[in-house]
């Protein structure tokens, strides 16, 4: 049987990342809620990923603001539904695509960047040296980035909501000719409080995802350069798949009746 | 010197990864004060004996004990206060690059001890000196010093909490034989001004002879020679022999080697 050998060697690796991935998750919460924490790196991540992610993600916002308002604008003119535009757009940003697509942003930027550093820190023996130091890695690594991912993801998203929803504006009112007050009481009057809530909901549960991603493959990375390489490729991809499974796990426990 | 009259002493310490057996027993004790050097091929086991001292690694078999008491198994907080009577210089120096000198020199302090970062700014500026590093060094970061430096900011890192014991895990390695020198003098000196005991792993016969008073050669997971320094030219073990004077030919095969 040599062609289920591989299979199942395939299969057992799966399994035996699955537990290591659980155990790490369930030591890193158990570590979030225990003192010390360690505040001054927790702010330090909160700016790498919150603020320094901004550009990125305001980019992303206003683009695909406007190309929905744009392709929106097309397809609905086909059977004269143009005025349902702004309701489109600001509930597609805030429910969906301004949670996802600024999680995806941030896992490609902060991901990779976790996973290079704790990589590296791993192959030159910088973890070790930690351990040597009386300091649990756990703490002083992944804790603050965990923390720092859980709560910077939702303001992060709540920034692309705007960007987002003023590219829909821009293009609605200066190259589809609406009315600026209509389309923005159009807006206002179809978004209710559970609209932006679920997308922060979402955005809480990729931050934490990404940051838990980035810090596993990065903890785990072994072979020097080409180990530490693997792990940002991993990071990314795993961090990737996951919100995308996430999210559609959350949108129907969040919309289904 | 018996067990448990030993500052370190290892028994029977196994270790395998896999299939490969790394450490297959090993025994050796190391007395209070006392600078042990061990050395061997690479691929010996030398680091993963060091590292299942610190408690790195966890062995499959044997007794690993610290003035008596038994490390294999400790939990984190009895492992932490171990670990504070430890200094270790690693390999690689493994400085932590996001950090300054003077922090990476403090670390220990400011983690492990909870000292006040002035205060430990002080003591890490005090430990630079004694490694023959200015003040100005303090604030540069370690990508901006070259390799002998980083072994000096290693060394001032691993002997600025005062610890009891210190681990030097190939401290000469990657270094010109200038540097080494400089190296090997260094700790001597801080290991005898500290009152230290110190476990140093190496294949530079050199920086052996400089450091030890002890040696021990480990060969295929065990310990197949132990005693002093100034013994070691005329041990009369052939393993030995052949290390010590580099030759290619006696009882170490080299996988390398065509067969």
């Amino acid at each position: 049987m040599p062609l289920l050998a591989p299979v199942g060697r395939s299969f057992l690796y799966f399994l035996n990342t699955c537990g290591n991935l659980a155990l790490f998750t369930a030591v890193a919460v158990s570590h979030c809620v225990r003192p010390p924490i360690y505040a001054r790196l927790v702010l330090n991540q909160m700016v790498q990923i919150g603020y320094y992610s901004l550009p990125v993600v305001g980019m992303t916002a206003v683009f695909t603001g406007m190309v929905l308002a744009l392709q929106s604008y097309t397809g609905f003119a086909r059977f004269q539904a143009e005025s349902a535009l702004a309701a489109v757009v600001v509930l597609s940003i805030t429910r969906e695509l301004g949670p996802v697509l600024a999680g995806l942003m941030v896992a490609g930027r902060i991901g990779a960047a976790m996973a290079a550093e704790i990589g590296t820190m791993r192959v030159t023996e910088q973890i070790d040296a930690l351990t040597t130091l009386s300091t649990n890695p756990m703490k002083y690594l992944v804790v603050p980035r965990l923390i720092a991912g859980l709560t910077m993801l939702p303001l992060l998203v709540l920034v692309a909501d705007v960007v987002g929803v003023f590219g829909g504006f821009i293009v609605a009112v200066y190259r589809l000719d609406f009315n600026p007050a209509i389309y923005i009481g159009n807006s206002w009057d179809i978004l209710e409080p559970i609209d932006v809530v679920s997308g922060l909901i979402k955005a809480a549960v990729f931050g934490f995802l990404i940051s838990l991603m980035g810090c596993y493959h990065g903890y785990y990375s072994r072979g020097g350069a080409e180990g530490v390489g693997n792990a940002t490729t991993n990071a990314v991809v795993s961090a990737s798949i996951l919100i995308l499974m996430s999210n559609y796990l959350l949108t129907g426990l969040l919309f289904t009746e | 010197m018996t067990a448990a009259s030993a500052k370190i002493a290892l028994s029977g310490v196994t270790k395998r990864f896999g299939t490969k057996h790394v450490l297959n027993g090993v025994d050796l004790q190391i007395g209070r004060a006392e600078s042990l050097v061990v050395i061997g091929g690479s691929g010996t086991g030398k680091s993963v004996m060091l590292k299942c001292i610190l408690g790195l690694l966890r062995p499959e078999a044997g007794s690993i004990t610290v003035d008596g008491r038994e490390t294999v198994g400790l939990g984190t907080r009895d492992r932490e206060a171990l670990l504070c009577r430890i200094g270790m210089l690693f390999q690689g120096a493994a400085l932590f690059d996001s950090l300054p000198v003077w922090q990476n020199v403090a670390f220990g302090l400011i983690q492990g001890r909870h000292m006040q970062r002035r205060q430990a700014r002080d003591v890490a500026m005090e430990k630079l000196a004694q490694v023959g590093l200015g003040p100005d060094v303090g604030q540069l970061f370690p990508a901006e010093l070259s390799g002998g430096m980083q072994k000096r900011v290693a060394l001032a890192r691993a002997i600025a909490t005062d610890p009891e014991i210190i681990f030097f895990d190939e401290p000469t390695t990657g270094l010109d034989p200038i540097m080494a020198d400089v190296i090997n003098e260094l700790i001597v000196k801080c290991v005898k001004t500290l009152g230290a005991t110190a476990l140093s792993i190496t294949h530079d016969m050199a920086s052996a002879r400089k450091i030890a008073d002890n040696i021990a050669m480990i060969y295929q997971g065990r310990i197949i020679w132990h005693g002093p320094a100034c013994d070691i030219d005329r041990c009369g073990e052939p393993h030995v022999d052949q290390f010590i004077n580099g030759r290619a030919d006696g009882p170490i095969r080299m996988q390398v080697r065509a067969a």
